[in-house]
């Protein structure tokens, strides 16, 4: 069916997988930095946590919340892509992610070229065809942009 | 005039809304979401559209031919409004933008010069955003207190505890006359009655009643009655405050300026008589306009008729749904007009919206602007099928067949 190909372009395996079985689902013990990310549009709430260690490591991240699948599947890869990257690593990819999510079809991928560790998050490129979407994508990226900038004191000792 | 449900001519009136015969991703649109905002037919389109060709000009102030043909047509649309809805005098028909402009006009020019402290407001626990929010402002700047009537499962209002909370410390009753999430058609007659006894003025919140029932203000009873113009196949920007002449008249202005004065000085100002009273600036003319053409639309057809129709198809449409695996209805009053609410399975709201606009078919998704309504059936969204007129039983069964798409993507 034409309908079934085009909708598992935004609904891809890897996509339908982590919204089914969002990992790191769950708040997480000592979290030094937390942000909540809300959108009023679709109703997508979620609470994004993370622990940084004292070399300004990403130790560990988790989310809670409630969301369409494209929002869950994001936030839920991002606690797998993030977890292991410093600090500014990890800020580094919510703004590659956000400006790639929000990027039309037509531009190149050159500039939201994303590193290895983020190859996974292709599969949130569908969303591109649905401006309507982009939001739910991008919402546990700015999420974690805010839980990065707004705490002033990360457990980094350098 | 009355025809029996099998004899209507249901599919000439979906000949009249040319936006309906379209394709969206292939397929053809099949258009559930009337209840926040329905299609225009052509006859509202081309009122609109000669208007603007011949005739426009500013109301109520040239001795130009423009000015006149302008006034005529806008005042025109005010008698039919009258007629339509059947109030005593064109005198109770204040033109707005739509009815959350209407609400906030009671609310600022009715209900706050007259709110002390511990004076109430009630609501119902079904209402949307725009009759709730401006009644919180209002006891927010007077000290009032918004109580809620509550709603039973099924998403009816609990006539009897509604009833109760009806007494003297009620300054105003406002509530749906039919739920825009749930399709309720609520017991507003027996609300009405007890507020008569009690003294309190009732506002009927009929943006969704007006497009699908026969309304007659007079017959209902009520003080207030405000709806819009854009979900009853008129233009957007246009709305209606039907209110009883004696209450409007002792009302203050709300919003100053232009058409609302008689006379202007900076010592005094003598304002204009209803219902100019309470239109400040240059109106929505073409709206208005519109607005008028869709009354005769509508009227042509009978209000009974559509009635009976969507009646007959809103049935129709909670028997296939019921046939749905996963699906769990929201709402379930025993009676209902236009909307069905409904979650599939554990797909989210938003989901299924993409999902189904994908095979052409328009629903409404997540809070449908009634958040309180959500919490009280413990979801943060669900889904919205609303019919109109111009709906048939194809479009339910490909809304139903798109949904069996959805369970087939999400397994």
């Amino acid at each position: 069916m034409e309908t079934a190909r085009d909708m598992q372009d935004l609904y891809r395996e890897l996509v339908l997988d982590h919204s089914r079985n969002p990992r790191h689902f769950g708040r997480l013990d000592g979290a030094t930095h937390t942000a909540d990310g809300i959108n009023p549009l679709c109703g997508d709430k979620l609470k994004l946590y993370l622990r940084v260690d004292e070399q300004g490591l990403i130790e560990a991240s988790g989310f809670e919340g409630s969301g369409c699948a494209i929002s869950v599947a994001s936030a839920s890869l991002l606690t797998e892509a993030v977890t292991g990257l410093p600090v500014d690593e990890a800020d580094a990819c919510a703004s590659v992610v956000t400006r790639r999510l929000g990027a039309s079809n037509a531009e190149t991928d050159t500039d939201t070229d994303l590193g290895t560790n983020l190859q996974k998050l292709k599969a949130l490129d569908g969303v591109r065809a649905y401006p309507s979407r982009i939001k739910c994508a991008t919402l546990a990226w700015f999420a974690l942009h805010s839980a990065l900038s707004n705490d002033t004191a990360p457990a980094t000792t350098e | 005039m009355s025809v029996s449900a099998s004899t209507i001519p249901a599919a000439a009136w979906r000949a009249d809304f040319p936006a309906l015969n379209q394709e969206i991703q292939g397929h053809p649109l099949v258009y559930l979401d009337s209840a926040a905002s329905a299609q225009q037919p052509t006859a509202v389109i081309d009122a609109v559209s000669k208007y603007h060709r011949e005739d426009h000009a500013n109301v109520h102030r040239g001795v130009h031919t423009l000015s006149h043909r302008a006034t005529e047509a806008y005042e025109g649309s005010r008698d039919k409004v009258r007629d339509f809805i059947n109030a005593g005098s064109r005198a109770e028909i204040v033109l707005t933008s739509g009815t959350t402009e209407a609400i906030n006009l009671v609310a600022q020019s009715f209900c706050r010069p007259r709110l002390q402290p511990g004076d109430r407001i009630l609501i119902t626990h079904l209402e949307h955003h725009a009759n709730i929010v401006p009644w919180q402002l209002v006891c927010e700047q007077t000290g009032a207190e918004l109580v809620v009537a509550p709603i039973n499962d099924q998403g009816e209002v609990e006539l009897d505890t509604m009833l109760d909370l009806i007494d003297a410390k009620v300054v105003l009753v406002a509530m749906a006359h039919v739920s825009n999430a749930l399709g309720t058609v609520c017991p507003v007659e027996a609300v009405i009655a007890r507020a008569r006894e009690c003294g309190v003025p009732v506002l009927l919140d009929g943006a969704q009643g007006v497009p699908h029932l026969d309304i007659d203000v007079q017959k209902i009873g009520c003080d207030f009655y405000a709806f819009s113009g854009h979900k009853m196949f008129g233009p957007t920007g246009t709305g209606v405050l039907y209110g009883r002449e004696a209450l409007l008249e002792a009302m203050p202005p709300w919003q100053g300026g232009g058409d609302m004065i008689l006379e202007v000085s900076f010592d005094e100002t003598i304002y204009n008589e209803l219902p100019y009273k309470f239109e400040a600036g240059t109106p929505n003319i073409s709206g208005v306009v519109g607005l008028g053409a869709a009354i005769d639309y509508l009227q042509a057809i009978g209000m009974q008729n559509i009635a009976r129709y969507e009646h007959e198809l809103h049935d129709y449409m909670v028997s296939e749904l019921k046939t749905v695996e996963g699906i769990r209805l929201i709402g379930e009053a025993r009676n209902q007009a236009s909307a069905q609410s409904f979650m599939l399975g554990d797909i989210h709201s938003h989901d299924l919206g993409t999902i189904l606009d994908h095979q052409g078919v328009a629903i409404r998704t997540v809070h449908l602007c009634s958040m309180p309504l959500m919490q009280r059936f413990g979801i943060s969204g669900t889904s919205r099928a609303s019919l109109a007129l111009y709906n048939n039983r194809e479009d339910v069964d490909h809304f139903v067949a798109a949904l069996g798409k959805a369970q087939e993507i999400f397994g």
